[in-house]
């Protein structure tokens, strides 16, 4: 089977997190848009995996969904903190990563 | 082991045993001394200038016994070498504590250790009323160890912590009043000064390591006559520089004026009996140096004639009492810098010059100090007069060294003078005649000052009741004014003194062109001119300065522009470069790091613009330097 | 095995974590702890003196080794030689004086400060101990962070910017020695087959080319010239000194600056022996010129503190000039120097310390007959100043003479220019003495408390050390002896012969 089509759809996924992540303002899209990016990554990894036979790909994948789930875990906890304190969920408005 | 000086075969260095062993014990009683009053000097302040007289007489005392012990062995044998301990051994640099002492030496521990103690005892009476005067003594105290540490040095390294030493206590003393600016600032010009003679010095010192790879005096000496020309002649002239800024000769003589701040019998002791002529006992020293260079020695002559003339110059010109005889000082050190440059005829009057000089310079001294003391410190010659009847003691003992210091016989000075006078007459006609019209100036000079203090009419300042010292100053005055009297016939009797320095500093017999009796008359007749001539021109004296005198008078009064040349030839252009530098350090040097932080930081400002805030241009940031490093690799592939 | 060398290091920094460990919980006095900390140390390196053999030749003694980063080839060895010991017993006396002379100033946060203090210690004696170029390194960088807290939070108005010039100039240093390093090693694993750090392997089993030695000689060298400033590097010093406490800048220009004039000795002479030799008339004269430039800008200064940072480049200037004189008595005298200059700065600015904080002014102009009222501060000042201006009798003369000596004897025109310093080295500290201590009394004068019994006592140690060492610098010149016999032998230097022998020169 070839693995080209899985890519594609894979970078094209990419591509569309990506995106959102920078065009979205909103601080929980952008965060389903990093989710998207993310499984994007594991879309590639077992297509490879499977195209090589080789598991190692499928183990990676499981690594970043735990990641993916830790992230989500303490991102969320941030959002909803700064929108508690900012009654705002915009990325824009707490510019305080700033020098 | 035996060490053979080789200029005076006669003489044999030998390691000190019994008595001579202890001879470290002369420099470590005062310097015990210094050390108890200067650290302890709250405790001891009731007792700190008897205990300061009392260790300086004991070291009196220990240096006559030496002198006996020494008269007791045969002539050649009075040489000892008495070392101490290893002080620097490093590769090949060996330098023992070593003392040397010799008829030479001897002669000055004797000068040194009485007249410091008599000017000690006169101090009980000058400091009298000085709060600090305890502290006054462990200087003095000082300066007798750092004093007799530099003549019975071994080596010329060590008598360079003596050189150094009586340096310090100068400084010391000359800054003593330290609230007056005046003095603070003469303390550091004769130190400055005094440090470039340390520059010759220390350069000499290093010269003898390159050349000989020691300094011991015997190895000097030894070493001096295998080697080149240029060695003695390049460590004569630079010793000659050591010895012109410790003994005030051209071209460094400007401190020893205004070094009068300092105390009286600071003036007495170190700016004229003693420290002062430390360069000429450099130079008698090291005879043997000179005695290879022909040209070291014209030099020594020519600084030691022009300091002569300049001294009496400015001596004959000053109407601040001290500051006259300080120009008598340079002149006299001046004769006997010429006498050390005549080589072997002359090296044995230089030093009976400098001893007779002790004793009457430091009678007209104190006698100063004792004159001002009688009319409130004050120095100024013409508001003098008058004080002969009032001042008994001080008149007859200023009498005394007066007539010493211009040569009248039997009076001590002029024994030593006129034995100089021989001696340079017969090097040549010139020398002989500068140190007879240098003679006669100091007549001059003298009848002048004794004229304008004692016998003119009184012109005191208001307010001003002379009258005599008290016995602790008077009894110095009396035991030095008869020393002055006696002792250059004493010494000179059956040629005493030729026979006792010979062995070290060798001795040619003088063969003057005219007959002794004949240069006698003639000298006789110079000073008798010098003296009349200033009785007929200061018959009266007024009581403000005349402003429409010569310009010779003027310039005498300017110290013939000494410290102006200083001023326009090294001060002036040292505090430009000084500030000139200063400046460089800040703006170019310090200027260039700092600059370089700064451009850092600008840059830094520029590229921070870059850091927005907004997490989604970082995001962009990501994804845009992503595709720029694939596109790169792309490129790279194909 | 010989543990005491570890005991000494350890016990500073043993001491620094101590300090506040006991202040929390047992509540001792954190300035009680560290003196006896200080003095401990102190003991040690004394025994370490006593037990030193002086007749030794061998490069190091009371070696201590155990591998530290095997792959590297990486030990942690600690060795002493003679030069190091006089180092590091200089260390050993001017800590306790500092902690006490600060402590007595009422330092602020006194807990903070005496680990510091003592961490320096510690640092600076492992870097007079180290055999090993990474040992060496780490701790001649790791010396910053402590100087750099010391200025930072117990300096003057200006102490941040201060600390930051110390601190940039000191990694710019450490920057140039890392890349020698790392040269260093790298040749040196293509030639021997295996890494190693090792001091004297590098020194004796590494062959160079002239380029490489070069480039690396100039790496070490600008670090090492950074510390003990050499002009044009220099300006950081007076920045510093202005700001720092008293204490802080005894320790720093008595101590950490003699790392620079150190590793000199210790690195660049025994590394790069051919290019040390071939550079040595160029350092020679950039040395003669630190001494006159420091010594003329220390008479233009108006400051007290940046005045006695510029007469310390004067004299750093006369240590280079000694060691690359390549002489014994020049070495020898360099050595000497530095701990003749650790105690003249201690008393410089121990003393001025005493002053400045009553004033809290340290501007010259400011002072005035201060004689009067503070008789015994003069006289320690004055004979501070008279150990600075090298007065014989006083440890920095025969210093002084041994190493114009020294350099005499190869470079005479060199000598003869720096000699000119003895006299501007007098006008600078008279000068100030005049300025300061005589004259009439500044309306101000009448608020200065002289020096107590407590102040003084510190103090004594110091000044008779300084007299000691002037009438007897045997000790000194012992215990260096072998050590610098091996370091003319590293670089293969003879002494110049004397022109003209002289036969029994040995007296008896």
């Amino acid at each position: 089977m070839s693995p080209e089509a899985y890519l594609i759809l894979s970078a094209i996924i990419f591509s569309i997190g990506a995106m959102g992540v920078m065009l979205r303002r909103n601080a929980i899209v952008a965060f389903m848009s990093v989710e998207l990016m993310l499984n994007a990554g594991n879309l590639a990894f077992v297509s490879a995996s499977n195209t090589w036979g080789n598991l190692t790909g499928q183990v990676s994948a499981f690594f970043v969904m735990v990641i993916a789930a830790c992230e989500v875990v303490i991102g969320l906890a941030i959002i909803v903190t700064i929108f508690r304190s900012r009654r705002s969920a915009s990325v824009d408005e707490p510019s305080l990563l700033r020098w | 082991m035996n060490l053979s000086l080789p200029q005076a075969e006669a003489l044999v260095l030998q390691s000190a045993s019994g008595l001579f062993s202890l001879t470290w014990i002369l420099i470590a009683l005062p310097l015990l001394g210094a050390f108890l009053i200067l650290t302890f000097g709250k405790q001891l302040k009731k007792v700190a200038p008897y205990l300061a007289i009392l260790l300086s007489g004991a070291s009196f005392i220990f240096g006559f016994t030496l002198f006996l012990q020494m008269l007791s062995q045969p002539e050649t044998e009075r040489g000892f070498l008495v070392p101490v301990y290893t002080w620097i051994s490093s590769g090949a640099l060996n330098v023992s504590f070593g003392l040397q002492l010799d008829q030479l030496s001897m002669a000055f521990v004797l000068l040194i250790t009485f007249v410091g103690t008599m000017i000690h005892i006169y101090s009980l009476g000058y400091m009298e009323h000085d709060e600090n005067r305890g502290r006054f003594f462990g200087f003095l105290n000082l300066f007798v160890a750092a004093m007799l540490l530099l003549v019975l040095a071994d080596n010329y390294l060590l008598l360079y912590v003596g050189w150094e030493g009586v340096g310090l206590a100068s400084y010391l003393l000359i800054g003593f009043w330290q609230k007056k600016p005046s003095a603070a600032t003469a303390a550091k010009k004769a130190f400055v000064v005094n440090r470039v003679g340390d520059f010759g010095l220390s350069l000499a010192i290093m010269t003898m390591f390159l050349a000989f790879g020691t300094f011991t005096f015997s190895a000097v000496n030894a070493g001096i006559q295998n080697a080149q020309d240029w060695v003695a002649l390049t460590i004569g002239l630079l010793l000659l520089l050591a010895a012109a800024g410790k003994s005030a000769q051209f071209p460094l003589q400007s401190w020893l004026l205004d070094a009068m701040e300092g105390p009286t019998p600071v003036s007495a002791l170190i700016h004229a009996a003693t420290m002062v002529t430390a360069g000429v006992y450099l130079i008698v020293r090291s005879a043997t140096i000179f005695n290879a260079s022909e040209a070291a020695r014209n030099a020594v002559i020519i600084v030691g004639a022009i300091s002569l003339l300049a001294g009496a110059i400015i001596g004959a010109a000053k109407e601040d009492i001290k500051k006259s005889l300080a120009g008598s000082t340079m002149s006299q050190i001046g004769f006997m810098v010429v006498a050390a440059g005549l080589g072997p005829v002359g090296y044995v009057f230089a030093i009976l010059h400098l001893i007779t000089h002790g004793f009457f310079k430091a009678v007209l001294f104190l006698g100063a100090g004792s004159v001002m003391h009688a009319t409130n410190d004050n120095v100024n010659m013409r508001r003098y007069g008058g004080l002969s009847k009032l001042m008994v003691f001080t008149f007859g003992t200023f009498l005394i060294g007066y007539l010493a210091i211009i040569g009248i016989p039997p009076f001590a000075g002029f024994y030593s003078k006129e034995y100089i006078l021989e001696a340079a007459f017969s090097h040549s006609i010139w020398v002989g005649l500068i140190t007879l019209f240098g003679a006669g100036l100091t007549a001059f000079y003298m009848t002048r000052m004794v004229i304008w203090t004692f016998l003119t009419p009184a012109r005191w300042e208001e307010g001003v009741h002379p009258h005599e010292s008290p016995k602790t100053m008077t009894f110095p005055m009396i035991v030095l004014a008869l020393g002055s009297a006696v002792i250059g016939f004493a010494l000179t009797y059956n040629h005493i003194f030729e026979h006792w320095l010979e062995p070290v500093t060798g001795f040619e017999e003088p063969q003057a062109p005219i007959s002794i009796t004949a240069l006698t008359t003639i000298a006789l007749s110079v000073v008798a001119a010098g003296v009349l001539l200033a009785i007929y021109r200061y018959r009266s004296v007024d009581r403000e300065t005349p402003q429409n005198v010569t310009v010779l008078t003027k310039a005498a009064r300017q110290d013939l522009y000494g410290d102006l040349a200083n001023e326009t030839l090294l001060m002036k252009p040292g505090q430009v470069l000084t500030r000139k530098l200063v400046t460089i350090d800040e703006k170019a040097i310090d200027g260039t790091f700092t600059g370089l932080a700064k451009a850092t930081w600008a840059a830094s400002r520029l590229l921070r613009q870059t850091s927005t805030g907004y997490v989604r241009s970082y995001a962009a940031y990501i994804v845009g330097g992503i595709l720029l490093i694939m596109f790169l690799l792309l490129i790279a592939r194909l | 095995m010989n543990l005491i060398l570890l005991a000494l290091v350890a016990t500073s920094f043993i001491g620094a974590l101590l300090v506040p460990l006991t202040n929390k919980y047992f509540k001792w006095n954190p300035k009680i702890t560290a003196i006896s900390i200080a003095l401990i140390t102190l003991a040690l390196s004394l025994v370490i003196g006593v037990n030193f053999d002086r007749s030794s030749s061998s490069l190091t003694q009371f070696d201590f080794k155990v591998n530290w980063i095997d792959v590297f080839g990486i030990s942690f060895h600690i060795g002493v030689t003679g030069i190091g010991l006089v180092l590091v017993l200089l260390t050993a006396v001017l800590t306790p004086i500092v902690l006490w002379a600060d402590f007595h100033a009422a330092v602020k946060r006194p807990v903070l400060y005496s680990s510091l203090i003592l961490l320096l210690t510690g640092s600076a004696n492992l870097i007079f101990l180290a055999r090993d170029l990474f040992l060496f390194y780490v701790f001649f960088e790791a010396m910053l962070i402590p100087v750099f807290f010391l200025i930072g939070i117990y300096g003057g108005v200006n102490r941040s910017k201060a600390a930051m010039k110390f601190l940039l100039y000191g990694l710019a240093g450490g920057l140039a020695m890392l890349a020698a390093i790392v040269a260093l090693t790298l040749i040196a694993t293509s030639q021997l087959q295996r890494s190693t750090f090792d001091i004297a392997t590098l020194s004796q089993s590494i062959s160079l080319t002239s380029t490489q030695e070069f480039w690396l000689f100039v790496g070490f060298f600008i670090a090492f010239a950074i510390k003990a400033p050499m002009v044009p590097l220099h300006t950081w010093l007076p920045d510093v000194a202005q700001e720092a406490t008293p204490g802080t800048s005894t320790m720093l220009i008595g101590i950490l600056d003699k790392i620079g004039t150190f590793g000199m000795i210790a690195l660049v002479l025994p590394l790069f022996p051919n290019t040390s030799a071939q550079l040595a008339p160029g350092i020679i004269a950039l040395a003669v010129i630190s001494v006159i430039y420091g010594a003329i800008l220390a008479i233009g200064q108006k400051e007290m503190r940046r005045l006695f940072a510029y007469t310390s480049i004067s004299h750093f200037g006369f240590i280079v000039m000694g060691i690359f004189a390549f002489t014994t008595v020049g070495i020898a005298g360099a050595t000497l120097y530095m701990v003749a200059h650790g105690l003249s700065t201690a008393a410089l600015f121990l003393v001025a310390g005493h002053l400045i904080k009553q004033r809290e002014t340290s501007l010259i102009a400011n002072y005035g007959g201060l004689t009067k009222v503070a008789p015994v501060m003069a006289g320690l000042f004055l004979m501070a100043a008279l150990s600075a201006l090298a007065l014989p009798g006083m440890a920095g003369f025969v210093s002084e003479f041994m190493v114009l000596t020294g350099v005499y004897q190869r470079y005479q025109l060199a000598a003869i220019i720096a000699t000119l310093g003895i006299i501007l080295a007098a006008i600078y500290m008279l000068w100030l003495y005049q300025r300061v201590f005589t004259g009439p009394e500044n309306e101000k004068s009448g608020l200065i408390k002289d020096l107590d019994k407590k102040e003084v006592w510190p103090l004594v140690p110091v000044f008779a050390l300084l007299i000691v060492f002037g009438f007897w610098p045997q000790p000194v010149l012992q215990t260096i002896e072998k050590s610098v016999e091996n370091v003319m032998q590293q670089v293969s230097a003879q002494d110049p012969d004397p022109f003209f022998a002289v036969e029994n020169k040995e007296q008896n």
